[in-house]
Protein backbone atom coordinates (compact mmCIF):
# COMPACT_ATOMS: atom_id res chain seq x y z
CA UNK A 1 0.00 0.00 0.00
CA UNK A 2 1.11 3.80 -0.34
CA UNK A 3 -0.03 5.69 2.34
CA UNK A 4 -0.30 9.80 2.36
CA UNK A 5 1.31 11.40 5.34
CA UNK A 6 0.72 15.62 4.77
CA UNK A 7 3.52 17.15 6.66
CA UNK A 8 1.33 20.25 6.80
CA UNK A 9 -1.52 18.86 8.57
CA UNK A 10 0.70 17.13 10.86
CA UNK A 11 2.07 20.31 11.70
CA UNK A 12 -0.92 22.22 12.35
CA UNK A 13 -2.56 19.15 13.90
CA UNK A 14 0.24 18.61 16.38
CA UNK A 15 1.51 22.46 16.84
CA UNK A 16 -0.33 24.99 16.06
CA UNK A 17 -3.56 25.19 13.56
CA UNK A 18 -2.08 28.48 12.41
CA UNK A 19 1.60 27.59 11.60
CA UNK A 20 2.52 27.28 7.97
CA UNK A 21 6.20 27.17 7.85
CA UNK A 22 7.74 24.15 9.35
CA UNK A 23 11.05 25.89 11.67
CA UNK A 24 12.63 25.29 14.66
CA UNK A 25 13.46 21.85 16.37
CA UNK A 26 11.53 21.48 18.76
CA UNK A 27 8.17 21.80 15.94
CA UNK A 28 10.19 19.53 14.11
CA UNK A 29 10.29 17.01 16.51
CA UNK A 30 6.74 17.28 17.46
CA UNK A 31 6.24 16.34 13.83
CA UNK A 32 8.19 13.70 13.47
CA UNK A 33 7.06 12.16 16.59
CA UNK A 34 3.40 12.32 14.93
CA UNK A 35 4.45 10.94 11.77
CA UNK A 36 6.53 8.33 13.96
CA UNK A 37 3.17 7.19 15.62
CA UNK A 38 1.01 6.86 12.24
CA UNK A 39 4.11 5.25 10.94
CA UNK A 40 3.65 2.60 13.77
CA UNK A 41 0.30 1.44 12.64
CA UNK A 42 0.76 0.50 9.56
CA UNK A 43 1.68 -2.56 8.01
CA UNK A 44 4.99 -3.36 6.71
CA UNK A 45 6.35 -3.20 4.04
CA UNK A 46 4.55 0.28 2.78
CA UNK A 47 5.50 2.76 0.55
CA UNK A 48 4.79 6.26 2.88
CA UNK A 49 4.56 9.82 0.83
CA UNK A 50 5.82 12.49 3.28
CA UNK A 51 4.35 15.42 1.12
CA UNK A 52 5.24 18.91 1.78
CA UNK A 53 2.30 20.46 -0.51
CA UNK A 54 1.28 23.47 1.59
CA UNK A 55 4.05 24.52 3.72
CA UNK A 56 5.73 27.36 3.41
CA UNK A 57 9.26 27.12 4.19
CA UNK A 58 11.72 24.16 5.52
CA UNK A 59 14.88 25.25 7.89
CA UNK A 60 17.54 23.19 8.13
CA UNK A 61 16.61 22.66 11.78
CA UNK A 62 13.35 20.94 11.20
CA UNK A 63 14.55 19.40 8.37
CA UNK A 64 17.27 17.44 10.05
CA UNK A 65 13.96 16.53 12.64
CA UNK A 66 11.59 15.20 9.81
CA UNK A 67 13.70 14.30 7.07
CA UNK A 68 17.46 13.19 8.47
CA UNK A 69 16.19 11.78 11.92
CA UNK A 70 13.32 9.84 10.01
CA UNK A 71 15.06 8.26 7.14
CA UNK A 72 18.67 7.78 9.45
CA UNK A 73 16.31 5.63 11.68
CA UNK A 74 14.06 3.57 8.82
CA UNK A 75 17.40 3.09 6.52
CA UNK A 76 20.03 2.52 9.35
CA UNK A 77 17.79 1.09 11.79
CA UNK A 78 19.08 -3.00 13.33
CA UNK A 79 15.84 -4.22 12.45
CA UNK A 80 14.88 -2.42 9.44
CA UNK A 81 11.44 -1.82 9.29
CA UNK A 82 10.06 -2.61 5.57
CA UNK A 83 9.45 1.18 5.26
CA UNK A 84 10.03 3.22 2.16
CA UNK A 85 9.53 6.74 1.70
CA UNK A 86 9.08 9.05 -1.50
CA UNK A 87 9.19 13.07 -1.06
CA UNK A 88 6.66 15.00 -2.86
CA UNK A 89 5.26 18.75 -3.14
CA UNK A 90 8.68 20.13 -2.15
CA UNK A 91 9.47 22.82 -3.61
CA UNK A 92 13.32 24.42 -4.57
CA UNK A 93 13.44 25.74 -0.94
CA UNK A 94 12.35 22.59 0.94
CA UNK A 95 15.08 20.39 -1.40
CA UNK A 96 17.86 22.95 -0.38
CA UNK A 97 17.18 21.99 3.49
CA UNK A 98 16.27 18.82 2.85
CA UNK A 99 19.63 17.77 0.52
CA UNK A 100 21.63 19.66 3.36
CA UNK A 101 20.52 16.77 6.02
CA UNK A 102 20.68 14.02 3.23
CA UNK A 103 24.24 15.12 2.61
CA UNK A 104 24.68 15.13 6.70
CA UNK A 105 23.44 11.90 7.24
CA UNK A 106 24.30 9.88 4.38
CA UNK A 107 21.06 9.54 2.87
CA UNK A 108 19.02 9.70 -0.11
CA UNK A 109 15.56 9.18 -0.86
CA UNK A 110 13.38 9.51 -3.77
CA UNK A 111 11.44 13.02 -4.55
CA UNK A 112 8.20 12.90 -6.76
CA UNK A 113 8.37 16.27 -8.82
CA UNK A 114 4.78 18.16 -9.67
CA UNK A 115 4.84 16.31 -13.28
CA UNK A 116 5.11 12.97 -11.17
CA UNK A 117 8.43 12.11 -12.42
CA UNK A 118 10.92 10.67 -9.71
CA UNK A 119 14.70 11.47 -9.32
CA UNK A 120 17.31 10.35 -6.58
CA UNK A 121 17.92 13.42 -3.96
CA UNK A 122 20.93 12.89 -1.47
CA UNK A 123 24.41 11.31 -1.37
CA UNK A 124 24.35 8.27 -3.37
CA UNK A 125 27.60 6.64 -5.41
CA UNK A 126 27.64 7.14 -9.07
CA UNK A 127 26.93 3.15 -9.76
CA UNK A 128 24.18 3.03 -7.79
CA UNK A 129 22.58 6.21 -9.12
CA UNK A 130 23.03 4.74 -12.29
CA UNK A 131 21.24 1.28 -11.13
CA UNK A 132 18.16 2.56 -10.02
CA UNK A 133 18.04 4.86 -13.01
CA UNK A 134 17.67 1.30 -14.82
CA UNK A 135 15.32 0.07 -12.04
CA UNK A 136 13.12 3.19 -12.04
CA UNK A 137 12.56 2.66 -15.90
CA UNK A 138 12.24 -0.86 -16.15
CA UNK A 139 9.95 -1.04 -13.00
CA UNK A 140 11.08 -4.51 -12.04
CA UNK A 141 14.66 -6.04 -13.02
CA UNK A 142 17.41 -8.39 -11.70
CA UNK A 143 21.05 -8.06 -11.61
CA UNK A 144 21.56 -9.49 -15.28
CA UNK A 145 19.21 -6.63 -16.65
CA UNK A 146 20.83 -3.92 -15.01
CA UNK A 147 24.78 -5.36 -15.77
CA UNK A 148 24.10 -5.27 -18.88
CA UNK A 149 22.75 -1.74 -19.21
CA UNK A 150 25.71 -0.32 -16.84
CA UNK A 151 28.13 -2.67 -19.22
CA UNK A 152 29.35 -4.38 -15.72
CA UNK A 153 29.55 -7.73 -14.55
CA UNK A 154 26.52 -9.54 -12.70
CA UNK A 155 27.64 -9.25 -9.44
CA UNK A 156 28.96 -5.90 -8.79
CA UNK A 157 25.20 -4.94 -10.14
CA UNK A 158 23.40 -7.46 -7.37
CA UNK A 159 26.13 -5.48 -5.16
CA UNK A 160 24.60 -1.83 -6.05
CA UNK A 161 20.85 -3.60 -5.92
CA UNK A 162 21.55 -5.02 -2.65
CA UNK A 163 22.79 -1.52 -1.39
CA UNK A 164 19.72 0.43 -3.10
CA UNK A 165 17.48 -1.97 -1.54
CA UNK A 166 19.26 -1.61 1.83
CA UNK A 167 18.63 2.28 2.00
CA UNK A 168 15.19 1.65 0.92
CA UNK A 169 15.12 2.75 -2.35
CA UNK A 170 14.15 -0.13 -4.39
CA UNK A 171 12.21 -2.76 -2.78
CA UNK A 172 13.65 -6.37 -3.00
CA UNK A 173 11.05 -8.87 -4.29
CA UNK A 174 11.68 -12.57 -5.02
CA UNK A 175 11.28 -12.40 -8.58
CA UNK A 176 13.95 -9.25 -8.59
CA UNK A 177 14.14 -5.44 -7.76
CA UNK A 178 11.73 -3.56 -7.65
CA UNK A 179 11.10 0.77 -8.66
CA UNK A 180 8.66 1.92 -5.50
CA UNK A 181 5.65 3.21 -7.19
CA UNK A 182 5.49 -0.43 -9.17
CA UNK A 183 5.71 -2.05 -6.17
CA UNK A 184 2.29 -1.37 -4.84
CA UNK B 1 28.45 56.42 42.08
CA UNK B 2 27.43 56.52 38.41
CA UNK B 3 29.94 56.39 35.77
CA UNK B 4 28.79 57.96 32.20
CA UNK B 5 28.80 55.59 29.25
CA UNK B 6 28.36 57.62 25.78
CA UNK B 7 27.20 56.37 23.06
CA UNK B 8 28.85 57.72 20.04
CA UNK B 9 27.26 59.91 17.60
CA UNK B 10 26.54 56.55 14.87
CA UNK B 11 26.14 53.61 16.59
CA UNK B 12 26.99 50.43 14.83
CA UNK B 13 28.65 46.87 15.44
CA UNK B 14 32.16 48.83 15.81
CA UNK B 15 30.94 51.70 17.19
CA UNK B 16 29.66 49.80 19.69
CA UNK B 17 33.21 48.46 21.31
CA UNK B 18 33.38 51.68 22.51
CA UNK B 19 30.89 51.19 24.58
CA UNK B 20 32.39 48.30 25.92
CA UNK B 21 35.60 49.84 26.27
CA UNK B 22 33.91 52.44 28.70
CA UNK B 23 32.29 49.42 30.49
CA UNK B 24 35.40 47.29 30.76
CA UNK B 25 36.48 49.01 34.15
CA UNK B 26 33.15 48.94 35.63
CA UNK B 27 32.04 46.88 38.22
CA UNK B 28 29.23 44.97 37.14
CA UNK B 29 26.91 46.11 40.01
CA UNK B 30 27.77 49.52 39.81
CA UNK B 31 25.74 51.82 38.64
CA UNK B 32 26.16 53.62 34.97
CA UNK B 33 23.89 55.71 33.37
CA UNK B 34 24.09 55.09 28.69
CA UNK B 35 24.17 58.45 27.48
CA UNK B 36 22.73 58.53 23.88
CA UNK B 37 22.05 62.33 23.79
CA UNK B 38 23.86 62.61 20.80
CA UNK B 39 23.32 59.40 18.75
CA UNK B 40 22.16 60.55 15.68
CA UNK B 41 22.32 56.85 13.94
CA UNK B 42 22.32 53.48 15.42
CA UNK B 43 21.98 50.01 13.29
CA UNK B 44 19.69 47.41 14.53
CA UNK B 45 22.87 46.40 16.00
CA UNK B 46 23.68 48.99 17.59
CA UNK B 47 19.92 49.05 19.28
CA UNK B 48 19.66 45.29 19.99
CA UNK B 49 22.93 45.51 21.34
CA UNK B 50 22.03 48.16 23.91
CA UNK B 51 18.96 46.33 24.92
CA UNK B 52 21.70 43.41 25.08
CA UNK B 53 23.84 45.33 27.39
CA UNK B 54 21.17 46.72 29.63
CA UNK B 55 20.42 42.61 29.95
CA UNK B 56 23.97 41.91 31.36
CA UNK B 57 23.97 44.80 34.22
CA UNK B 58 23.96 43.67 37.69
CA UNK B 59 22.31 46.83 39.07
CA UNK B 60 19.26 48.60 36.36
CA UNK B 61 21.53 50.46 33.81
CA UNK B 62 20.01 54.12 33.44
CA UNK B 63 19.33 55.78 29.85
CA UNK B 64 19.18 58.72 28.41
CA UNK B 65 17.94 58.90 24.41
CA UNK B 66 18.63 60.91 21.23
CA UNK B 67 17.93 64.26 21.43
CA UNK B 68 17.03 64.86 18.13
CA UNK B 69 13.37 64.15 17.15
CA UNK B 70 14.27 62.41 14.49
CA UNK B 71 16.55 59.84 15.55
CA UNK B 72 14.34 59.22 18.92
CA UNK B 73 11.19 58.84 16.59
CA UNK B 74 13.10 56.44 14.30
CA UNK B 75 14.23 54.86 17.55
CA UNK B 76 10.26 54.38 18.53
CA UNK B 77 9.00 52.77 15.54
CA UNK B 78 11.75 50.04 15.36
CA UNK B 79 11.24 49.34 18.84
CA UNK B 80 13.75 50.20 20.95
CA UNK B 81 12.01 51.93 23.54
CA UNK B 82 9.19 49.16 23.82
CA UNK B 83 12.16 47.51 25.54
CA UNK B 84 14.30 50.04 26.84
CA UNK B 85 11.68 51.21 29.07
CA UNK B 86 11.44 47.60 30.40
CA UNK B 87 15.22 47.08 31.03
CA UNK B 88 16.71 50.59 31.47
CA UNK B 89 16.01 53.31 34.35
CA UNK B 90 14.85 55.80 31.79
CA UNK B 91 15.57 59.18 31.93
CA UNK B 92 14.85 62.75 29.96
CA UNK B 93 12.29 62.50 27.46
CA UNK B 94 11.15 59.37 25.86
CA UNK B 95 9.28 59.60 22.86
CA UNK B 96 5.87 58.30 22.95
CA UNK B 97 4.32 55.34 20.63
CA UNK B 98 2.03 57.18 17.95
CA UNK B 99 -0.37 55.44 15.63
CA UNK B 100 1.34 55.81 12.53
CA UNK B 101 2.31 54.43 8.82
CA UNK B 102 5.18 51.70 9.70
CA UNK B 103 8.25 53.09 9.05
CA UNK B 104 9.69 51.04 5.49
CA UNK B 105 12.99 50.89 6.56
CA UNK B 106 12.12 48.17 9.50
CA UNK B 107 11.53 44.71 7.94
CA UNK B 108 11.44 43.79 11.94
CA UNK B 109 10.75 45.88 14.58
CA UNK B 110 13.06 44.59 17.65
CA UNK B 111 11.05 41.62 19.05
CA UNK B 112 11.64 39.37 21.99
CA UNK B 113 12.89 35.64 21.31
CA UNK B 114 12.65 33.78 23.89
CA UNK B 115 10.88 30.21 22.67
CA UNK B 116 10.15 28.69 19.67
CA UNK B 117 6.60 30.20 18.69
CA UNK B 118 8.74 33.63 19.24
CA UNK B 119 10.73 32.27 15.88
CA UNK B 120 7.54 31.17 14.17
CA UNK B 121 6.08 34.40 14.99
CA UNK B 122 8.96 36.16 13.35
CA UNK B 123 9.19 34.03 10.39
CA UNK B 124 5.55 34.75 9.47
CA UNK B 125 6.21 38.58 10.11
CA UNK B 126 9.38 38.79 7.98
CA UNK B 127 7.79 36.66 4.97
CA UNK B 128 4.52 39.22 4.37
CA UNK B 129 7.27 41.92 4.32
CA UNK B 130 10.29 41.07 2.81
CA UNK B 131 9.35 40.01 -0.52
CA UNK B 132 9.08 43.34 -1.55
CA UNK B 133 12.20 44.63 -0.50
CA UNK B 134 14.42 41.64 -1.19
CA UNK B 135 13.77 41.02 -4.67
CA UNK B 136 12.54 45.04 -6.31
CA UNK B 137 14.47 46.96 -4.35
CA UNK B 138 17.31 44.77 -4.07
CA UNK B 139 17.20 42.67 -6.71
CA UNK B 140 17.99 39.01 -5.10
CA UNK B 141 16.62 36.23 -7.14
CA UNK B 142 13.13 34.67 -5.88
CA UNK B 143 14.13 32.51 -3.51
CA UNK B 144 15.97 34.85 -1.41
CA UNK B 145 12.52 35.51 0.27
CA UNK B 146 12.65 31.86 1.28
CA UNK B 147 16.16 31.91 2.26
CA UNK B 148 16.24 35.22 4.33
CA UNK B 149 13.76 33.71 6.80
CA UNK B 150 15.55 30.42 6.85
CA UNK B 151 18.53 32.42 7.64
CA UNK B 152 16.72 34.40 9.97
CA UNK B 153 14.82 31.69 11.84
CA UNK B 154 18.27 29.43 12.33
CA UNK B 155 19.85 32.64 14.10
CA UNK B 156 17.05 33.26 16.08
CA UNK B 157 17.24 29.50 17.55
CA UNK B 158 20.38 29.74 18.29
CA UNK B 159 18.81 32.11 21.60
CA UNK B 160 16.14 29.36 21.88
CA UNK B 161 18.66 26.24 22.11
CA UNK B 162 21.63 28.04 23.67
CA UNK B 163 21.96 31.64 25.05
CA UNK B 164 19.27 30.35 27.86
CA UNK B 165 17.39 33.70 28.11
CA UNK B 166 15.76 36.05 26.01
CA UNK B 167 17.61 37.84 23.47
CA UNK B 168 16.16 40.25 20.18
CA UNK B 169 16.10 40.52 16.52
CA UNK B 170 15.83 43.21 14.32
CA UNK B 171 15.80 43.73 10.72
CA UNK B 172 16.42 46.89 8.78
CA UNK B 173 17.41 48.25 5.30
CA UNK B 174 19.50 51.13 4.86
CA UNK B 175 21.78 52.46 2.35
CA UNK B 176 25.37 51.62 3.42
CA UNK B 177 27.59 54.75 2.01
CA UNK B 178 30.61 54.43 3.98
CA UNK B 179 31.80 51.24 3.11
CA UNK B 180 29.65 50.04 -0.25
CA UNK B 181 27.32 52.99 -1.54
CA UNK B 182 24.37 50.69 -1.77
CA UNK B 183 21.58 49.36 0.39
CA UNK B 184 21.30 46.56 1.95
CA UNK B 185 19.98 44.71 4.39
CA UNK B 186 20.72 43.98 7.85
CA UNK B 187 19.98 41.30 10.91
CA UNK B 188 20.83 41.89 14.01
CA UNK B 189 20.00 38.96 16.65
CA UNK B 190 21.64 39.91 20.50
CA UNK B 191 21.44 38.26 23.88
CA UNK B 192 22.98 38.44 26.93
CA UNK B 193 22.99 35.01 27.33
CA UNK B 194 25.61 31.84 27.99
CA UNK B 195 27.55 32.25 24.90
CA UNK B 196 29.04 30.15 23.00
CA UNK B 197 32.19 29.16 24.48
CA UNK B 198 30.26 28.25 27.93
CA UNK B 199 27.63 26.29 25.56
CA UNK B 200 30.54 24.07 23.95
CA UNK B 201 32.06 23.82 27.34
CA UNK B 202 28.48 22.28 28.54
CA UNK B 203 28.72 19.15 25.74
CA UNK B 204 28.90 16.13 28.29
CA UNK B 205 32.20 14.50 27.93
CA UNK B 206 34.06 17.34 25.93
CA UNK B 207 37.85 17.90 25.64
CA UNK B 208 38.81 21.45 25.10
CA UNK B 209 42.10 22.10 23.60
CA UNK B 210 44.65 23.80 24.57
CA UNK B 211 43.65 27.18 23.93
CA UNK B 212 40.69 27.46 24.53
CA UNK B 213 38.96 30.58 24.38
CA UNK B 214 36.16 32.60 23.28
CA UNK B 215 37.83 32.90 19.63
CA UNK B 216 38.44 29.13 19.89
CA UNK B 217 34.56 28.68 20.44
CA UNK B 218 33.69 30.63 17.74
CA UNK B 219 35.48 28.99 15.06
CA UNK B 220 34.85 25.85 16.66
CA UNK B 221 30.80 26.38 16.36
CA UNK B 222 30.48 29.05 12.86
CA UNK B 223 33.73 27.94 10.71
CA UNK B 224 33.13 24.06 11.91
CA UNK B 225 29.98 23.65 13.09
CA UNK B 226 30.47 22.16 16.11
CA UNK B 227 27.20 21.97 18.77
CA UNK B 228 27.20 21.38 21.98
CA UNK B 229 24.71 18.41 21.17
CA UNK B 230 26.55 15.07 19.97
CA UNK B 231 23.37 14.17 17.24
CA UNK B 232 25.23 14.37 13.93
CA UNK B 233 22.23 16.72 12.49
CA UNK B 234 23.47 19.67 15.04
CA UNK B 235 25.13 22.30 13.68
CA UNK B 236 23.57 22.50 10.33
CA UNK B 237 22.15 25.83 10.87
CA UNK B 238 24.60 28.19 11.03
CA UNK B 239 26.45 26.45 8.22
CA UNK B 240 22.88 27.26 6.18
CA UNK B 241 23.52 30.49 7.10
CA UNK B 242 27.03 30.65 6.33
CA UNK B 243 26.62 29.40 3.04
CA UNK B 244 23.53 31.65 1.94
CA UNK B 245 25.40 34.93 3.26
CA UNK B 246 28.41 33.51 1.12
CA UNK B 247 25.89 32.89 -2.02
CA UNK B 248 24.35 37.01 -1.78
CA UNK B 249 28.49 38.08 -1.12
CA UNK B 250 26.98 39.06 2.36
CA UNK B 251 28.54 39.49 5.30
CA UNK B 252 28.30 37.58 8.78
CA UNK B 253 29.51 38.35 12.21
CA UNK B 254 29.33 37.01 14.97
CA UNK B 255 30.65 38.28 18.46
CA UNK B 256 30.55 35.97 21.68
CA UNK B 257 32.43 37.07 25.10
CA UNK B 258 36.13 38.67 23.98
CA UNK B 259 35.95 37.67 20.34
CA UNK B 260 34.43 38.45 17.34
CA UNK B 261 34.62 36.21 14.50
CA UNK B 262 33.32 37.84 10.72
CA UNK B 263 32.90 36.14 7.09
CA UNK B 264 34.71 39.36 5.39
CA UNK B 265 33.05 39.52 1.75
CA UNK B 266 35.45 41.41 -0.93
CA UNK B 267 33.60 45.03 -0.70
CA UNK B 268 34.38 45.05 2.79
CA UNK B 269 37.72 45.28 5.00
CA UNK B 270 37.25 43.96 8.39
CA UNK B 271 39.15 41.67 10.35
CA UNK B 272 38.20 38.15 10.25
CA UNK B 273 38.84 37.22 14.03
CA UNK B 274 39.15 39.82 16.47
CA UNK B 275 40.21 38.44 19.86
CA UNK B 276 40.59 40.44 23.58
CA UNK B 277 37.74 42.71 23.04
CA UNK B 278 35.62 43.75 26.42
CA UNK B 279 33.59 41.24 26.92
CA UNK B 280 29.65 41.31 26.61
CA UNK B 281 28.33 38.37 27.66
CA UNK B 282 25.92 36.20 25.24
CA UNK B 283 26.24 36.13 21.73
CA UNK B 284 25.75 39.39 18.92
CA UNK B 285 25.19 38.30 15.19
CA UNK B 286 25.04 40.50 12.83
CA UNK B 287 24.44 39.52 9.12
CA UNK B 288 24.55 42.12 5.82
CA UNK B 289 23.63 41.20 2.57
CA UNK B 290 24.40 43.86 0.29
CA UNK B 291 22.15 45.07 -3.07
CA UNK B 292 22.81 42.82 -6.09
CA UNK B 293 24.24 45.27 -8.71
CA UNK B 294 23.74 43.76 -12.43
CA UNK B 295 26.50 42.95 -13.95
CA UNK B 296 27.30 44.48 -16.94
Amino acid sequence: MIYHISVSSVLRKTVCDLYTNLVTRPTGVAVRQAIEAALAELPEPNVTVIDFAHVKMLDFSCADEVVGKLLDFYQNAEAQPQRYFLIRGAHDGHLEAIEAVLERYNLAVIVQDESGSLRLVGTLEDGARRAWQVVKTEGRCGPLEVGRALGAPADAALHLLDDLSARRLVMRRDDGYVSLPQSV
Amino acid sequence: MTTVITVPPSLDDHTFEQLLEQLAPVALDQKVLVDARHTRWASPYGLTALLTLAQSRGTQAAFTGPETEETASYWQRAGFYRYAEELFEMHGHVPRARTQAAESNVLLEITPVAKSDDVHDVVDRIQAKAQQILVNELNLDPMATMRFAMTLSEVCQNIVEHAQTMGFVAVQTYRYRQRLGRRVVVIAVCDAGIGFRRSLESAPGRKLSDRWDDAAALEEAVIRGVSRFRDPGRGQGLAGVRRYVGRWDGKLSVRSGTARISLVPPWDDDIPLREHLSPLPGSQVQITIPERVPQK
